[in-house]
């Protein structure tokens, strides 16, 4: 694995920077391409639209490997044309509405400028200023001259930025698994068969990755996401025990979520290497939420799989936080697992 | 006539907060002084530039452009986190998720989102409708001990998102009100270049008009014109707002009558617009315009005051929206305006009975 820098940041703020709501990932998909095309062994776009590239290792006993990131991101759909300029929308996944009043969005494949407006509050009567305002009554107005498409997806239009420690940028979900997985699929350790799966509509039900892992027929997968750190002080200041992950901890290995029971074995093989390398972790707090890892682990005859995320805050919304150094060892972490990867490792229960 | 949009988009790219408006007072001057013969800062920061009229007689008009930006200030530091709370009429429903810089005491810029905490970390009471701005927190991204380092109660927090071109000559940003009437009035004294007129001509952007009109009263009792005209934004129709107090975006400039309007002026200013065939809408309001026409028309013994404004879309918001092309209008018929007045025009005005 290379040094961790400038090269890996680039790639990530190209990736968040473009738009790829769920059934409408093309413009990740083809910087997905054009990184991995020289690393490949093997590499299409399946039925859904999900890349699949195997890149294979050498010498005998190679574990296969999937490495699974989603490519799609949180969104609209414009459902309706009231002219002028003005379009009826829907939210394409979980996007809490009190994220959307008075943002800024860009519309289709041209990437037009539109933004999500609101009621002046000068005309609002008393409920009216404390009621929650639902998608169906915001529009996005793309201006008066402006024309767009019913069936375009848009989404927010906020720019990736580096901040201190931190980065901020819209998609970080899962953007951070697509340029994670470009890496270790580039620098790929020879003792497994590493079969990369980049999917669609993860946002809404996990789709790509069921059939990406039917494809792959893999010995163990691992789901790489980024998730929630709720990890804000309690309103009356007192101790915060429902914070999911937390910034600056490091990569957060998953044990059980809404959706999945992980792979045992599997947890306690990364919670080893992270130990042994001293690559700062977490454990994600048992709970709810999910990851491809659901319809990964069901799949065929049951594939053993296990979910490692970067944390951010405030997700599905138009800019969340994350710390580069949890990315940075969340890459450090995923690496020197794979290296470390034998068949013992799912051989017995 | 100039492109007034790049001045635009620089004007509501740069703060000014109610209170704080030296930055934008700044850029506005530097923009006026090679336009008028004298600026200075009245002795509450509003900017006030001198154009010198022709007459033997001077009469003096004011025309008055609000440069403060309504916007929030840090009310307590929690584990690196800021909570906030209003300056100026804030709708808490575009708070989360809003791209702000906080103005820290050690004089950085800090660029900052607001956060909405999941509803596990708020009293049941919060409810699930739009957050109180209490129960909001802004995010620097820096750890909690360079956030303690930086910033202290009491810093501001503005806006941030940058400005957007929308198709058909709409600019859309936070700040659109009310920099889009100083945008207007550079127009008007860029339009004045050329053009004779015999009064002087006081151009001023004035302070904490989101607030209290201080700069609105301040300037109009130093300066006491024979007449005043406030430039502003109304509501334009649009998603969400499309009620008599509404109007059509990009179809001209909004001449306001009410109690805060002399009704003679409106006239005028009707009468050489429809001469100059600059399209023009009638727009009313019962009682308080909620502009700085208020202030101005009970300055001293009274000022006869006019209200000149054109549509804006999502008041309050980071996206308000406005036609270019209403914004020159504004400008090219207060210029005109101020053409028209002869050395005895106020001995004109009369009540119409």
């Amino acid at each position: 694995m290379p040094t961790f820098g400038t090269s890996q940041l680039k790639l990530l703020e190209k990736l968040c920077n473009v738009i790829a709501v769920s059934g409408d990932e093309g413009e990740v998909r083809k910087i997905v391409l054009e990184e991995i095309k020289d690393h490949a062994d093997d590499v299409r776009v399946d039925a859904l639209g999900s890349v699949l590239a195997t890149r294979l290792g050498r010498g005998a006993k190679r574990v296969k490997v999937m490495l699974d990131a989603h490519m799609d991101e949180v969104g609209f759909m414009i459902v309706a044309d009231e002219g002028e300029g003005i379009y009826r929308f829907e939210s394409v996944g979980g996007i809490d509405a009190r994220h959307l009043v008075g943002k800024q969005v860009f519309v289709g494949k041209e990437r037009a400028a539109g933004v999500i407006g609101g009621k002046p509050i000068h005309l609002m009567d008393a409920s009216e200023r404390t009621r929650k305002v639902p998608v169906d009554s915001l529009r996005i107005d793309v201006g008066l001259a402006g024309k767009a498409k019913v069936g375009e997806r848009a989404g927010f239009a906020t720019k990736f930025r580096r901040v201190g420690p931190s980065i901020m940028s819209k998609a970080l979900d899962n953007r951070f698994g697509v340029a994670t997985v470009i890496e270790l699929f580039k620098h790929a350790p020879s003792n497994i068969d590493l079969c990369a799966a980049f999917t669609v509509q993860e946002e809404i039900g996990l789709r790509g990755a069921k059939v990406a892992a039917q494809f792959f027929n893999p010995d163990l997968a691992i789901a790489i996401d980024s998730t929630p750190a709720n990890d804000l002080p309690h309103f009356d200041e007192t101790e915060n025990a429902t914070y999911n992950t937390k910034l600056g901890f490091g990569p957060a290995i998953y044990i059980a979520d809404g959706s999945t029971l992980h792979d045992p074995r599997l947890v306690r093989f990364l919670q080893a290497v992270a130990a042994s390398a001293k690559i700062p972790h977490q454990l994600r707090q048992p709970g709810g939420g999910g990851t491809d890892s659901a319809a990964i682990q069901r799949a065929l005859a049951g594939i053993p799989t296990v979910s490692v995320s970067v944390p951010h805050r405030y997700t599905h919304s138009p800019v969340s936080i994350s710390r580069v150094d949890d990315w940075k060892n969340t890459l450090a972490l995923l690496h020197t697992a794979l290296k470390k990867i034998t068949m013992d490792l799912i051989g017995k229960r | 006539m100039t492109d007034i949009l790049p001045f635009l988009k620089t004007l509501i790219s740069t703060s000014g907060v109610s209170g704080n408006e030296t930055p934008v007072a700044k850029l506005i001057e530097e923009k006026w002084r090679p336009l008028v013969d004298e600026t200075r800062l009245s002795r509450v920061g509003s900017l006030h530039g001198l154009k010198h009229g022709s007459g033997k007689k001077r009469p003096s008009i004011l025309i008055a452009t609000h440069m403060d930006a309504i916007g929030m200030r840090v009310s307590h530091i929690v584990d690196g986190f800021l909570r906030i709370t209003n300056v100026g009429g804030i709708d808490v429903h575009v708070l989360p998720g809003a791209e702000v810089t906080v103005h820290s005491t050690g004089g950085a810029d800090l660029p900052a989102v607001i956060a909405m905490p999941s509803s596990k970390l708020l009293p049941e009471s919060a409810g699930d409708g739009a957050l109180e701005i209490g129960y909001l927190l802004v995010d620097t991204g820096l750890t909690p001990r360079e956030v303690e380092k930086k910033v202290r109660v009491g810093d501001l927090v503005s806006f941030a998102n940058e400005p957007m071109e929308l198709a058909g000559d709409i600019v859309s940003g936070h700040t659109v009100d009310n920099r889009a009437s100083v945008a207007a009035l550079t127009v008007c004294l860029e339009e004045l270049q050329t053009k004779p007129h015999v009064w002087d001509v006081w151009a001023v952007a004035t302070v904490q008009e989101e607030t209290s009109y201080l700069g609105a009263y301040t300037s109009a009792f130093e300066i006491r014109p024979q007449i005043a005209i406030a430039v502003d934004g109304t509501f334009a129709k649009g998603p969400g707002a499309n009620g008599w107090q509404t109007h059509t975006m990009g179809k001209g400039v909004g001449l306001c009558i009410g109690p805060n309007m002399h009704p003679f002026l409106h006239k005028k200013l009707k009468e050489l617009a429809e001469r100059l065939e600059i399209p023009w809408f009638l727009d009313v309001t019962t009682s308080h315009s909620g502009t700085d026409a208020y202030p101005m028309q009970v300055t001293a013994e009274g000022i006869p005051t006019a209200l000149v404004e054109f549509p804006i879309r999502y008041m309050h918001t980071p996206v308000e929206s406005v036609s270019v092309k209403d914004i020159q209008r504004a400008g090219r018929l207060l210029a005109e305006f101020i053409a028209s007045l002869d050395e005895n025009f106020v001995d004109t005005i009369t009540w119409d009975e």
